[in-house]
C-alpha cells in the first residue's frame, strides 16, 4: 500500500509540473502569433527594435515612432528588450534576433563594448545593425542615428541653466547610469562649455541609475549636501521628472533652478506649476522613425553606411550619411510653458 | 492520536537522509522530484523543438549554455550550502569583484589573463572564507551575513573600477571564453568542459563521499550531525570558501565572455541562481535535493528564456511564468503530501482493519 502510494505521488508529480510547462509554453505561443500578426502587414523587412530596458517611457516613445515608420514601409516590427538597463543584459536578446534572422536589428546600446561580439555575430548571420541614441564601438554596427550632436545636447544644457540661474551660482548635475555613454560624453562637453561662464561652478554630479526612486532620493541628498546649490541639469529623461517631482514639493521650489532632458507629458506639470522654466530634447518619435527608414534603407541596399549616401526618410524628408557611418537627426528642441501644450510624447 | 499512529511511518520516510532500500533501484531513481523536474525538461524542450520558430537551429544550444553558465556554475556550490540549511546571496556580487580584479589587475598591473584570473580566484576563496568564518565560527545566520557581503563586495568591486569599465582584453581569452569544442557550427561552447569537470568533482562530493553524507545530516539536524561525528562548523567554512572560489571563477568567465569588466556586472545574479536550485528540488529547509535536479532546474529556466524570446515576448512575461513555475514546483510538494493523505484517508476509511492491524502491529506507539 505504501508502494501504491508513493508511485501515485510521483506519477501526479510528473504530471503535474509537465502540465505547468506545457500551459506555460502553450500561452505563450498564441500571444505570440497573435502579436506578430498583429505587428505588420507581413512584407519582408522584418526589423526589431531593442531599447535600453522596456517600460521606460522615452524607448516606449521612441519605439513608437519606429513601428509607425515600419508600418509605413509595409514590413514586419517587432519590440524586445531587458527589464533592467544592465551591460550584458541585451545579449541574449540580441542572440535571439540573430537566431530569428531579422533583417535589422535597430538597438540604444546600455555598454559600447559588452553587447559588441553579440552584434558582430548578428551581422554575420546577415541582419543589419542600427544603433540610435546610444552609440556602440563604430566597428560593432553598421550605422548611428544620433538624436543630436554631443556638443549641440551639452550647449544646450548649459545656455539654459545660465539663463535660469543668472550665470552665476553652485550647480549640479544629476545623471543616468555612472557607465551611460552618452550622459558621460555630454557631461565632459558640459564642463568645456563651463569654461566660457566662470561664476558657474559644477559642484557635484550624481547618478540616479535611470531609476525613478533612485534619482529621486539623490536629488534630496543634493540638496542637502549643497544648501547653496542654484541649478541642477539631469540629461535624462526619468531623472528630470523625479528631480522635480522633489523640488515642486519641497522647499527649494523656484529657488533651485532645473533643467536638463526631459519629455513634455512627464514635465507638463511641474512646468506649469512654475517647479521647471524649461528644458530640452529632441523628438524621440521621430528618432525612432528616422532609424527604422535607416535600417530599411540599408537592409533594401539603397545606402551601406558610407559617408554621403543619401536616403528619405518617409515624412522627415532626406537625411545623408556623415563621418563614422553617422546620421544626425538635428538640433536639440527647447520646450517651455508655451509650447509645451504642443507635444504629446 | 489514532492519525499520528498510522502516520508515523509515512511521515518519518521523507526525514531519512538516506535513499529507502525498500523500493528497486529504478523506481527510486525515477519517482523523485528530481526526475520529475528533468521530465517536465524534456517536455519543454521537445514541445519547444517542434513549436517554436528558429529553436532548433544550432545557435539556440549555443547561446543557451553560454547565457547560463555562470548560472550552472554557482548552482553546484550553492546547492551543497542549501542542503546545509545556509545560503550565500554573496555570490553575484563575487562575480562583479572578481569581473573587476581581472580587468584592474590585467589593465593597471600588467598581469596575463591566468594570473589575474587566479588571483581573483584566490580573492573570491577568501571573499568565501569569510563568509564561512563569520557563518560558521563566530555563529550568525547567513542570511544575515551574506546579506551584508553581498552588499560588502558589490561596493568594493565598484569602488575598485569607480565609473569606469575596463574593455581592453586580448582577444585570444576572450575568443577562448566563447570558443566551441567541436569547431564551427556546434552547440557546445568551451565553458562546459570546466563545468562538467566541476559537475564530476561536486557529485563525488554530494553523493559519493563522508563530507557529503554530513552536509545532508547537517540540513536534518546539525547538532544530531555533531553528536554522529561530522564537524559541522569545517564542512559549512569549507562550503563557502568553495562557494567564493566557483563565484569568483564564473566571475572570470562572465568578463571575458563580455569583453567587459565593471562593478555592476552581474547584479542579481544571485536570486537567478537560488531559483534554479530551488526548483531543481533542494529544499530551503535543508537536507533534501540532488545535483541532477539542480543542473536540470538551470536548464530549465534557460530554455523557458530562450524558447520564449525566440517567441517575441517580452522579458516580464518570461520572469513571471518562471517565478509561477518556482510558486507550483514549491507548492507541489505540500499539494502531493494533502492529496497522497487524503488518499491515504480515503483508502483507510474503506478498510478499517488495516489502522487496526498497524496499532496493533506497534502496541509501543501509544
Amino acid at each position: 500500500m505504501k508502494f501504491r502510494n508513493r508511485r501515485i505521488v510521483a506519477v501526479a508529480a510528473v504530471a503535474l509540473s509537465a502540465s505547468l510547462g506545457l500551459t506555460a509554453c502553450g500561452g505563450s505561443d498564441s500571444d505570440g502569433g497573435a502579436k506578430a500578426s498583429g505587428g505588420g502587414g507581413g512584407g519582408d523587412v522584418s526589423i526589431t527594435f531593442m531599447p535600453k530596458n522596456l517600460g521606460n517611457p522615452y524607448f516606449d516613445t521612441s519605439d513608437a515612432g519606429g513601428k509607425k515608420a515600419v508600418g509605413e514601409i509595409g514590413g514586419k516590427f517587432q519590440e524586445v528588450g531587458p527589464d533592467a538597463a544592465s551591460p550584458d543584459a541585451q545579449v541574449p536578446f540580441i542572440n535571439t534576433a540573430a537566431q530569428q534572422g531579422v533583417k535589422a536589428l535597430v538597438v540604444s546600446a546600455n555598454d559600447p563594448k559588452a553587447i559588441c561580439d553579440a552584434l558582430n555575430e548578428a551581422r554575420d548571420a546577415g541582419t543589419k545593425v542600427v544603433t540610435f541614441d546610444s552609440d556602440t564601438d563604430p566597428s560593432c554596427r553598421d550605422l548611428y542615428v544620433n538624436q543630436a550632436t554631443a556638443e549641440g545636447i551639452a550647449k544646450a544644457q548649459i545656455d539654459l541653466i545660465s539663463q535660469q540661474i543668472g550665470d552665476s551660482g553652485e550647480i549640479a548635475i544629476l545623471s543616468a547610469a555612472a557607465n551611460a555613454t552618452n550622459q558621460n560624453a555630454w557631461i565632459d562637453l558640459m564642463k568645456k562649455d563651463l569654461a566660457d561662464h566662470p561664476n558657474i561652478k559644477l559642484v557635484d554630479t550624481v547618478y540616479g541609475d535611470d531609476d525613478d526612486q533612485k534619482s529621486f532620493d539623490q536629488t534630496a541628498a543634493l540638496l542637502q549636501k549643497h544648501p547653496n546649490l542654484k541649478g541642477i541639469i539631469s540629461p535624462t529623461t526619468v531623472g528630470i521628472a523625479a528631480a522635480a517631482r522633489y523640488l515642486s514639493t519641497s522647499s527649494s521650489k523656484g529657488k533651485v533652478a532645473l533643467t536638463g532632458l526631459g519629455t513634455p507629458n512627464q514635465m507638463k506639470e511641474y512646468v506649469k506649476d512654475g517647479t521647471v522654466t524649461s528644458f530640452a530634447l529632441w523628438n524621440p518619435e521621430d528618432l525612432g522613425y528616422l532609424a527604422a527608414y535607416a535600417a530599411d534603407a540599408l537592409v533594401k541596399g539603397d545606402i551601406s553606411g558610407k559617408e554621403g549616401d543619401t536616403f528619405t526618410a518617409g515624412k522627415l524628408g532626406e537625411f545623408k550619411v556623415g563621418a563614422d557611418a553617422t546620421v544626425l537627426l538635428g538640433d536639440p528642441f527647447v520646450f517651455t510653458k508655451d509650447n509645451i501644450d504642443q507635444f504629446n510624447f | 492520536m489514532s492519525t499520528a499512529t498510522a502516520s508515523r511511518p509515512e511521515g518519518a520516510a521523507p526525514a531519512r537522509s538516506y535513499p529507502s532500500y525498500a523500493a528497486p533501484l529504478w523506481r527510486r531513481a525515477l519517482l523523485t522530484r528530481e526526475f520529475a523536474i528533468i521530465a517536465l525538461l524534456g517536455i519543454v524542450y521537445l514541445y519547444s523543438l517542434g513549436n517554436v520558430p528558429n529553436f532548433d537551429g544550432p545557435l539556440t544550444l549555443y547561446y543557451l549554455f553560454l547565457d547560463i553558465a555562470p548560472i550552472l556554475l554557482i548552482a553546484l556550490p550553492m546547492a551543497m550550502i542549501m542542503i546545509t540549511a545556509e545560503i550565500d546571496l554573496s555570490v553575484a556580487s563575487v562575480v562583479g569583484l572578481s569581473s573587476v580584479l581581472v580587468g584592474v589587475l590585467h589593465q593597471d598591473a600588467g598581469l596575463s589573463i591566468p594570473l589575474a584570473a587566479l588571483a581573483a580566484m584566490a580573492v573570491g576563496a577568501v571573499c568565501g572564507a569569510a563568509n564561512g568564518f563569520l557563518v560558521s565560527y563566530v555563529g550568525l545566520p547567513s542570511l544575515a551575513v551574506t546579506i551584508g557581503t553581498m552588499a560588502l563586495y558589490r561596493g568594493v568591486a565598484v569602488g575598485l573600477l569607480g565609473t569606469k569599465a575596463v574593455t581592453d582584453f586580448p582577444e585570444r581569452w576572450t575568443d577562448l571564453a566563447k570558443e566551441r569544442i567541436f569547431g564551427p557550427g556546434t552547440s557546445y561552447p568551451t565553458i562546459l568542459i570546466p563545468f562538467v569537470v566541476l559537475l564530476v568533482l561536486a557529485v563525488w562530493l554530494l553523493h559519493f563521499s563522508n563530507f557529503g553524507r554530513g552536509i545532508y545530516e547537517i540540513g536534518h539536524n546539525a547538532e544530531a550531525a555533531h553528536f554522529t561525528g561530522v564537524d559541522v562548523e569545517l564542512t559549512k567554512f569549507w562550503l563557502f570558501v568553495i562557494s567564493g572560489a566557483v563565484s569568483a571563477f564564473a566571475g572570470v568567465y562572465y568578463t571575458l565572455r563580455y569583453g567587459s569588466a565593471r562593478g555592476d556586472n552581474a547584479t542579481g545574479l544571485e536570486l537567478q541562481v537560488i531559483a534554479a536550485v530551488v526548483l531543481g528540488g533542494v529544499s530551503v529547509f535543508g537536507g533534501r535535493g540532488a545535483l541532477h535536479g539542480v543542473v536540470a532546474g538551470v536548464v530549465l529556466i534557460g530554455i523557458i528564456s530562450s524558447a520564449m524570446r525566440l517567441e517575441g515576448q517580452t522579458v516580464n512575461l518570461i520572469n513571471i511564468v518562471i517565478g509561477v513555475l518556482l510558486v507550483l514546483s514549491v507548492l507541489s510538494t505540500s499539494l502531493l503530501a494533502l492529496a497522497s493523505g487524503l488518499l491515504r484517508a480515503r483508502t483507510r476509511g474503506k478498510r478499517p482493519s488495516s489502522r487496526r492491524a498497524v496499532a496493533a502491529a506497534n502496541p509501543n506507539e501509544r
